[in-house]
């Protein structure tokens, strides 16, 4: 240990106070009661039940949602299967143009989703403003083009629709997630049935609207909306020849079983535990930046977050404290005001298997360093957290924790940081910083994940194919590459 | 007196080597006369364990070679193969193939090895992309191999079933852990001594002998395999393997129907055992390129 001098400290409470900047939620429109989408129109739900859905920054309710049980899912599959003879008979030059109307749309009514997302999810509004939603919008856009040129994709193969897709997303990125699943899938020829996660339908029910609003012939895009029994529903209809599911490593294992004994086509995106690497030689405040975007983008309920970091011996101390003192400028509290960094946790739900973590962790005997903000005294808050001396065995450095909690390990070789960075059962995403060349393509060929962000972290794009290797899943998204996981060749 | 023929004890290959089963258990292979020809082994759980084993250890080597390397060696195994031609045809002649088809099919696989060959530099450059991203960064995908692979062969295309499934596999970096034909299993013997002599280093490809209906389970359920490929029929193991590979996320490919063609070939059987790597760096903006750039 090297001696300790006393550092300056920066008081930010005094110095760095904000005004309010809040986002206008006036323009707005949503229902009381929203229904479920099936063929082009919406409709009530079999089971008669809704439930609701709450702003997790306030705790209040903003509406109420329609539960699909299996007759509703039956009659939204039964939908697409109709739709499908159409849809995939019309010449793939107009089925892109609708797919490239949809993107306008999304961008014309941008901020109504952002607002939306951000209420229903409590994610930051300039995340939602400047991420998910554009981004979302990117998405359809880049797809659209690829409707009328796929024998270009696949050389010596002609690439032919799969039928009915199956579409379970997570509530991290409601919006982006779900154009991410329908995109390509409509791309392809494909019709869908979506299942958006039951704590944020409201952005997919508004994709719903959009959707009804291009002119999309019914049954193309059905959304219902539901909890793991209506995922489920999905999973086992026997009419659907594809799922795609994005969420937790639990439920894509349960999903891989159960389709187990049929033809259905898969594509998992699941957790992850993501290394990211600092060297001593890399750009210490960038990489510090990059330390705090990789884990506290979107309250770190991102399956890509650099939850593991790995800081070589020599620079550990100072990159600690910067990265403390980095902590103590996040703004953490109402995800409305463009000033927050970060925001709600999702749900209550969520907000207690965080908090056990943390109790685990301190159990482990890791020590927790938290940074002195506030955090509003209603609605579902974490402090961004630190895991120092952690040690590859702990629970909270195995286990994914989703949310804005980081694990520290210090590390002296390359070859040890490797071993550390590839023990695990997940492989998603990984992160190095240095400033030398020839050891980035070292570690980014080394690294047993499908992004590996090096001198950058957490950067998404449509031409930008995502998704992990070993327990993180298989297939990928975005790209040319994600138009595979929907063709037959 | 006539001189006594010296007969071939058909054993596993594990990490480069040829063991007995340490099950000491064995079946007897009969020719169509009732004639017992060889004594096979009867691998159990241990013998595919200390096959991963190996697999695992020479992943990082494998497909750590250059490429070219790569398709140096599967292109020696396909020279050691045509040297082996007579004996291959007679094996499976020896296991009731017509002469004709038999001769066919050990071309075919010969060929078949020469063709992956080809393949091991060439794929990535088919299966990579720049990816042109919006931000300021430089983004490419390529593709790269899966890691150990369990492999149960063909029950029926004794050698270019074996061949078929393993070349794409190793072309693409990986090592593998084959179970080969229990009705026919000569060739694939004898197709592990060929690997041994052709520069392929211990433990890429592991060779066994035995009863699908005894290991598709522990197949699937090892949790050091990384995917899984079934080239047979049976519906109930293919629905167990598929279950069990749950348990780590295996990739499950069927080739069920595939390579019942025996020209099976393409690009696309290497792309199944690849993993899609995307690596981004941010590119800095900083002076002018003017006018002229």
């Amino acid at each position: 240990m090297t001696k300790k001098t006393k550092q300056p400290t920066l008081d930010f409470k005094t110095d760095w106070a904000y005004a309010p900047a809040l986002e206008d939620t006036k323009h707005i429109n949503l229902k009381k009661q929203y229904d479920l989408f099936i063929d082009g129109k919406f409709v009530k739900p079999n089971s008669k039940k809704h439930f609701a859905t709450y702003n997790p920054a306030t705790e209040e309710k903003i509406a109420e949602i329609a539960e699909a049980n299996e007759k509703d899912v039956d009659k939204a599959v039964k939908a697409a299967r109709k739709a499908f003879d159409k849809w995939s008979k019309i010449s793939a030059k107009e089925r892109g143009k609708y797919i490239y109307r949809i993107a306008r749309l999304i961008q014309e009514r941008a901020r109504e989703f952002a607002v939306i997302e951000t209420m229903d999810g409590g994610k930051p509004i300039r995340e939602s403003r400047d991420i998910d939603i554009p981004l979302a919008a990117n998405h359809f856009f880049y797809y659209a083009g690829w409707a009328d040129k796929l024998e270009y994709a696949f050389p010596d193969r002609t690439p032919k629709s799969l039928g009915v897709a199956g579409q379970i997303i997570p509530w991290n990125f409601p919006l982006l997630m779900a154009a991410w699943k329908i995109a390509p899938a409509l791309a392809t020829g494909n019709t869908v049935v979506l299942k958006p996660a039951e704590t944020t339908s409201l952005t997919a029910l508004k994709l719903a609207d959009l959707i009804q609003d291009s002119g999309l012939p019914d049954g193309v895009v059905n959304i219902i909306t539901g909890a793991g029994h209506t995922g489920a529903a999905i999973v086992n209809h026997p009419d659907i020849n594809k799922i795609a599911f994005t969420g937790s490593t639990d439920v894509g294992k349960m999903i891989q079983k159960a389709i187990a004994g049929t033809d259905k086509k898969l594509t998992l995106e699941l957790g992850g535990k993501a290394a990211n690497i600092i060297f001593d030689d890399a750009p210490l405040d960038q990489a510090v930046e990059g330390i705090v975007n990789g884990i506290f983008f979107n309250q770190g309920h991102v399956c890509c977050a650099g939850s593991r970091l790995f800081v070589q011996e020599n620079v550990a101390d100072i990159v600690i404290r910067k990265l403390k003192d980095r902590m103590e400028t996040l703004v953490v509290g109402n995800p409305m005001d463009k000033n927050t960094d970060i925001g709600a946790i999702n749900s209550k739900e969520q907000l207690l298997k965080i908090n056990n973590y943390l109790k685990i962790g301190k159990a482990e005997g890791a020590d927790i360093y938290q940074s002195s903000c506030g955090i509003p005294s209603k609605g579902y808050f974490c402090k961004p957290t630190l895991f120092l001396n952690a040690s590859q065995s702990h629970r909270v450095v195995q286990e994914e924790i989703f949310g804005p909690v980081l694990t520290i390990q210090t590390f002296r070789t390359i070859e040890e940081v490797i071993e550390k960075a590839n023990n695990i059962p997940y492989g998603l995403s990984a992160g190095v910083w240095t400033d030398k060349g020839s050891k980035i393509f070292n570690l980014t060929s080394k690294l047993r994940a499908g992004v590996v962000w090096a001198n950058t972290y957490n950067k998404f794009d449509p031409t930008s194919p995502f998704g992990g290797y070993k327990e993180s899943g298989f297939g990928r998204e975005g790209g040319l590459h994600g138009l595979m996981p929907y063709v037959r060749l | 007196m006539p001189r006594i023929e010296i007969q071939k004890t058909y054993k596993i290959f594990i990490n480069g080597q040829f063991p007995r089963t340490e099950s000491g258990r064995y079946y007897p292979l009969k020719n169509k006369k009732g004639d017992v020809i060889a004594n096979i082994c009867l691998s159990s759980r241990k013998d595919f364990r200390n096959a991963v084993v190996a697999a695992r250890g020479a992943f990082g080597g494998w497909s750590g070679r250059a490429a070219f390397n790569r398709s140096q060696i599967l292109y020696r195994i396909a020279e050691m193969m045509e040297g082996r031609k007579e004996q291959f045809i007679a094996e499976l002649v020896a296991q009731n193939t017509p002469v004709k088809a038999a001769k066919h099919e050990v071309e075919e696989a010969i060929d078949t090895m020469v063709y992956y060959a080809g393949w091991c530099d060439k794929y990535q450059a088919l299966f990579s992309s720049v990816n042109p991203v919006a931000s300021s960064h430089y983004n490419f995908s390529v593709p790269e191999p899966t890691g150990v692979v369990a492999i149960i062969a063909s029950e029926y295309l004794s050698l270019i079933g074996l061949v078929s499934a393993i070349a794409p596999v190793i072309a693409g970096g990986n090592t593998c852990v084959v179970l080969a034909s229990e009705s026919m299993p000569l060739c694939a013997v004898t197709f592990a001594e060929v690997l041994n002599t052709s520069d392929l280093s211990a433990g890429v490809v592991n060779i066994l002998t035995g009863k699908s209906e005894e290991l598709h389970t522990h197949f699937s359920t090892h949790l050091d395999v990384n995917a899984i490929l079934y080239c047979r029929n049976n519906k109930s193991e293919i629905k167990t393997i598929k279950e069990n590979a749950s348990l780590n996320v295996k990739r499950v490919f069927v080739y069920e129907n595939d390579l019942k063609l025996i020209k099976a070939q393409g690009p696309y059987f290497i792309f199944d055992f690849q993993e899609i790597k995307t690596t981004w760096h941010p590119i800095e903006n900083i002076g002018s390129s003017k006018g002229g750039y």
